[in-house]
């Protein structure tokens, strides 16, 4: 068990990580999401030991290891470049960190057929690094932290520098790998998808600070504030200021939205209300929809579902619709926001109400 | 803007090609429309990059043409063929203001000042950098100067084509959906002929009219995002479009009866396939429906990824994956069904049609 | 925690400043020590308070070498940063010629001060040397030891030969490191070889010209072996600088008081050039 407590890091009177608390399992799968200089590089530096917090204590298993240094830990790291030696084969490669603690040669090749057959690599085990593909070098580079069986592997964003379906497939294959080692797993992201797609806990992390952690789908479905929320939604999350009062949100007055069940407890006044792009459609869905008109602006159609950008009012939203719409700009059209899905976040961006 | 015609263009990096292994980029012959938006889609490796490079002219081909409105320019620099380009890492002239950044290939051009002046602010504005003008370039974010690479490319009234290679590559997840359809909104209104090479589907698929597959230095299939996703050519496009990809599973063909392992599916057409031919039934995930009715599935994992989950089963001993709504149930006994409609009959791999 | 961390950090550095404060410190310490005393040996010392520095400045002789060390780095900067430039510009980007360019590049530097000079005394010399006779065969009224501005050229045409490479060396290293798309981009802009130049590697190479640019301010402005060897500060005085100027005084007429205040003063000058060349590249660094 990693604990980290009250840990920040400050460069040059510049604070990168405020501070911050967080628990991790043995054996549990922890995303950090946030777009690109939230804090997701830096804290895993302090959690590896490669850089000392300006305060807090990181204990590992009942004991503070605050102090040690990255060599004395049991650590494995892997980037988003493909970090291997290149003058050694693939087998050497994977190797390589259990000839340093000083393995038998029987253990040794167990363990690296083992990993090897696990990432898929055992027709390369004698090429070098360099003539494999992007994405053999990155499971070689996965191969080496595995077989390393340290106690925290860190992975930052290993599959950005990736084609999009060697990602699909990797990610797919991750939790398997991480779910047969006991290890703590950390793995740093910017895209929403991926956290949903390896599963497990997130941490969603905006300017150096965590702002929620939790199971991954329930960060999803129910985050703390709009930050989180926008952090956590791929096509972007739509928005829109209004005001509740009663039974109904309304707009200069007007009413816009009826307020569902679920938000029912909370005080009248301005909020702001968010919506997933799929839960605003062509159809009445079953159940509470409520009718909205908006205009259109541009139509996006990818294969078998459409992302229609339409405005109403101030704001711009993402429609995600199934099938294909290839909608002319500027039209006026009639959709359905589906109610039982609304958040609601007070002025000061916290959640409010019931979930959802 | 320009229509692009490509005839019998071949290209490979070595000296003497000997095998048609050699070229990284295999016959392509094609005409591609004034005003168009094509995306060029594929893994790494597959020549798209290539292409590009052919198309702006940093690149000479082996063998073929290239005219631009008819007009044979395989022999012209990329000044003289007037394309724009915005690389994968944003090209800022960072000394420069933005303003002077947008200016520079009008007043290399000797544009009188007034013009310059007059395309400028209208270009700012276009690409919604209005009020940065006076900005140095250097300390924008990444999707700011992309945009800027964009502007300068925008300015110019005389550019043939607009060709990005993987623009959105350094950009964070919600910047994307911004920058991606300010992208597109622009093209429908100025109606510029744009290429756009991405291994990402989403993009491709969202951004393009016309996608243009390409596989092992070939393409593979030129389509709009309906086709590529409903009439895949190749299994290839079928795996390669849709996350996850089109379930490809071996089959016997009878008549208008596939059989796979025990289980039988019925056609609503007879495909006449070639004897001794690789037969496969491709169907998309999306297609395949789980419920209480149908042929016996064995669920293996359920994957929640937000708004959807992804089911991985096996059926008949094939690996499929099929696509449950947010708040789809799965059942204990599962079944499931395919939608006949959106069956595709493949015969060594290429695609059988109906009317044959 | 801060303060534990900057302490552990100092105790790092104390070897480092132990071992500065031995070979730059102490020394500079005597020196200071000197140049207010008077002495006439027997380790007998007289208070002789700022009389030295008012001395040396007031004294031709210090401003006529000051006023040529001045002329020398300004004519050596003015030539090999440019020529630096231009022969970085037009080395090979990639293939064979990169080693053999770089090697070609590196030899002068490898040659040690003394045998430059030796090299090109005896390379200038009217009677044996091949330039001096090639030129005196031109017509050319060439000899360093009598002619002044031969002196000077053959000076400056030495430091150009050692020390061009330097510039050519960092300022490849600056070029190298410019992605492709940047020359595409500019391409595609119609951008000119000026342009190109002006937009995209002058302000690459910034850095790299920065130091350049000090280091070889600072080597020229110190210059001694190279006329020591050729000309020995003639002829006449013109080639005295500073440096020459300095040993004569300290041991040539073993003045020791007014050649300590002239080291102290040598080294504020060039600290305070230093100084102001680098604030004004960074700061223009900074706006730009």
């Amino acid at each position: 068990m990693l604990e980290m407590k009250k840990i920040s890091k400050v460069v040059g009177g510049e604070t990168h990580i405020y501070p911050t608390d967080l628990v991790l399992e043995r054996g549990s799968l922890n995303v950090l999401l946030g777009p690109t200089l939230s804090g997701k590089t830096s804290l895993m530096r302090l959690m590896a030991g490669l850089d000392k917090p300006a305060s807090g204590s990181l204990i590992f298993d009942g004991i503070d290891v605050t102090g040690q240094p990255v060599q004395k830990r049991s650590v494995a790291m892997v980037y988003q470049q493909f970090i291997n030696y290149p003058a050694m084969t693939v087998y050497e490669n994977i190797a390589s960190p259990m000839r340093i603690s000083g393995a038998d040669t029987a253990t040794i090749d167990r363990e690296v057929r083992k990993a090897a057959e696990l990432l898929k690599l055992t027709p390369y085990l004698d090429r070098t690094p360099l003539s494999l593909s992007g994405g053999q070098q990155q499971r070689t580079a996965l191969a080496r932290a595995i077989v390393k069986n340290a106690d925290l592997v860190l992975l930052d964003e290993p599959l950005a520098n990736l084609d999009y379906k060697l990602r699909e497939e990797l990610r797919e294959e991750l939790p398997k790998i991480f779910a047969a080692s006991g290890a703590i797993f950390v793995y740093a992201t910017t895209e929403p998808s991926e956290a949903l797609l390896l599963g497990g806990n997130t941490a969603a992390l905006s300017q150096g600070r965590i702002t929620q952690f939790d199971r991954t789908i329930d960060v999803y479905r129910r985050p703390v504030d709009l930050i989180t929320a926008r952090t956590f939604a791929d096509p972007p999350l739509n928005c829109i200021e209004l005001v509740k009062s009663g039974a109904t949100f309304t707009l200069d007055g007007k009413p816009v939205l009826t307020v569902p069940s679920h938000l029912a407890g909370i005080g009248d006044g301005p909020c702001t209300v968010a919506f997933q792009p799929h839960h605003i459609s062509f159809d009445r869905p079953q159940g509470s929809a409520d009718a909205l008109t908006v205009k259109t602006a541009i139509s996006e159609i990818a294969g078998s579902e459409s992302f229609i950008h339409v405005g109403f009012a101030n704001a711009r939203w993402v429609m995600l619709a199934p099938g294909i719409h290839d909608i002319e700009p500027d039209a006026t059209l009639e959709v359905f926001v589906d109610t039982r899905h609304l958040m609601a976040f007070g002025p000061d961006g916290r959640a409010i109400g019931g979930a959802a | 803007m320009a229509r692009i015609n490509l005839n019998h263009i071949r290209h490979a990096y070595g000296a003497k090609p000997k095998s048609e292994n050699d070229y990284a980029l295999k016959e392509v012959h094609h005409e591609w429309n004034d005003g168009g938006a094509y995306a060029l889609l594929g893994p790494s490796g597959c020549g798209k990059t290539t292409l590009l490079n052919i198309i702006s002219g940093l690149i000479n081909p082996s063998e073929g043409q290239i005219l631009f409105d008819g007009k044979d320019v395989t022999n012209l620099s990329t000044q003289e063929r007037n394309i724009a380009q915005v690389f994968q890492f944003p090209v800022i002239y960072d000394t420069m203001t933005v303003y002077d950044n947008l200016a520079f290939p009008l007043r290399n051009r000797h544009v009188p000042e007034a013009e310059v002046d007059r395309r400028v602010k209208e270009t700012i504005e276009m690409i919604g950098l209005g009020g940065w003008a006076k900005k140095t370039a250097r300390g924008l974010t990444a999707d700011q100067k992309q945009k800027i690479s964009l502007g300068r490319g925008l300015v110019r009234n005389d550019v043939s084509a607009i060709l990005f290679d993987e623009p959105l590559t350094v950009i964070d997840p919600e910047m994307k959906w911004v920058l991606r359809s300010q992208i597109k909104r622009l093209h429908k209104q100025f109606g510029f002929t744009m290429v756009y090479v991405t291994h990402d589907q989403t993009e491709a698929l969202t951004f393009a009219d016309k996608v243009v597959v390409m596989y092992d230095g070939q393409i593979v299939q030129i389509g709009t995002p309906a086709e590529l996703f409903e009439r895949p050519r190749h299994t290839f496009v079928g795996y390669f479009i849709g996350s996850p990809g089109m379930n490809v599973l071996p089959v016997k063909l009878d008549g208008n009866t596939a059989t796979v392992g025990g289980e039988h599916v019925a056609l609503n057409f007879q495909p006449t396939v070639k004897p001794g031919a690789k037969t496969e039934l491709g169907i998309r995930p999306e297609f395949v429906s789980l419920g209480r009715e149908g042929m016996p599935v064995a669920i293996t994992k359920v994957e929640d990824i937000g708004r959807h989950k992804i089911v991985r089963a096996r059926f008949a001993d094939q690996p499929i994956s099929i696509i449950v709504d947010e708040d789809g149930e799965i059942p204990a006994e599962p079944r499931v069904r395919f939608d006949p409609k959106a069956i595709n009959i493949y015969a060594d791999s290429w695609r059988v049609g109906e009317e044959a | 925690m801060e303060k534990t961390w900057n302490n552990k950090a100092w105790f790092m550095v104390l070897p480092v400043l132990v071992l500065v404060a031995f070979s730059a410190v102490i020394p500079l310490m005597t020196v200071v020590n000197y140049s207010v005393q008077d002495t006439f040996g027997n380790n007998q010392f007289f208070w002789a308070g700022t009389d030295w520095y008012v001395e040396v400045l007031s004294s031709d002789r210090f401003w006529d070498a000051l006023t040529r060390n001045l002329i020398f780095s300004a004519i050596i900067l003015a030539i090999e940063i440019p020529l630096g430039i231009i022969i970085a510009l037009n080395m090979p980007k990639k293939g064979l010629g990169v080693p053999v360019c770089l090697v070609l590049m590196a030899l002068p530097l490898l040659i040690p001060w003394n045998v430059v000079g030796t090299i090109w005394q005896v390379f200038g010399r009217v009677d044996i040397g091949l330039l001096g006779r090639t030129l005196e065969a031109m017509g050319i009224n060439y000899n360093y030891v009598q002619n002044p501005v031969a002196a000077w050229v053959t000076l400056i045409v030495m430091d150009v030969w050692h020390w061009t490479s330097l510039v050519v060396l960092l300022c490849y290293a600056g070029l190298v490191s410019i992605p492709d798309a940047y020359y595409q981009a500019a391409k595609i802009d119609g951008a000119s070889r000026w342009s190109v130049f002006r937009y995209i590697q002058l302000p690459k190479m910034k850095r790299v010209l920065l130091i350049a640019f000090l280091l070889r301010f600072m080597d020229s402005f110190m210059i001694y072996t190279e006329p020591f060897v050729v000309t020995g500060g003639g002829p006449g005085n013109s080639t005295t600088f500073l440096s020459i100027d300095l040993v004569k005084t300290a041991i040539g007429q073993f003045d020791l008081g007014p050649a300590a205040a002239l080291s102290i003063i040598y080294f504020l000058i060039i600290l305070l050039l230093s100084w102001i060349f680098y604030t004004v590249m960074t700061t223009s660094d900074a706006q730009g």
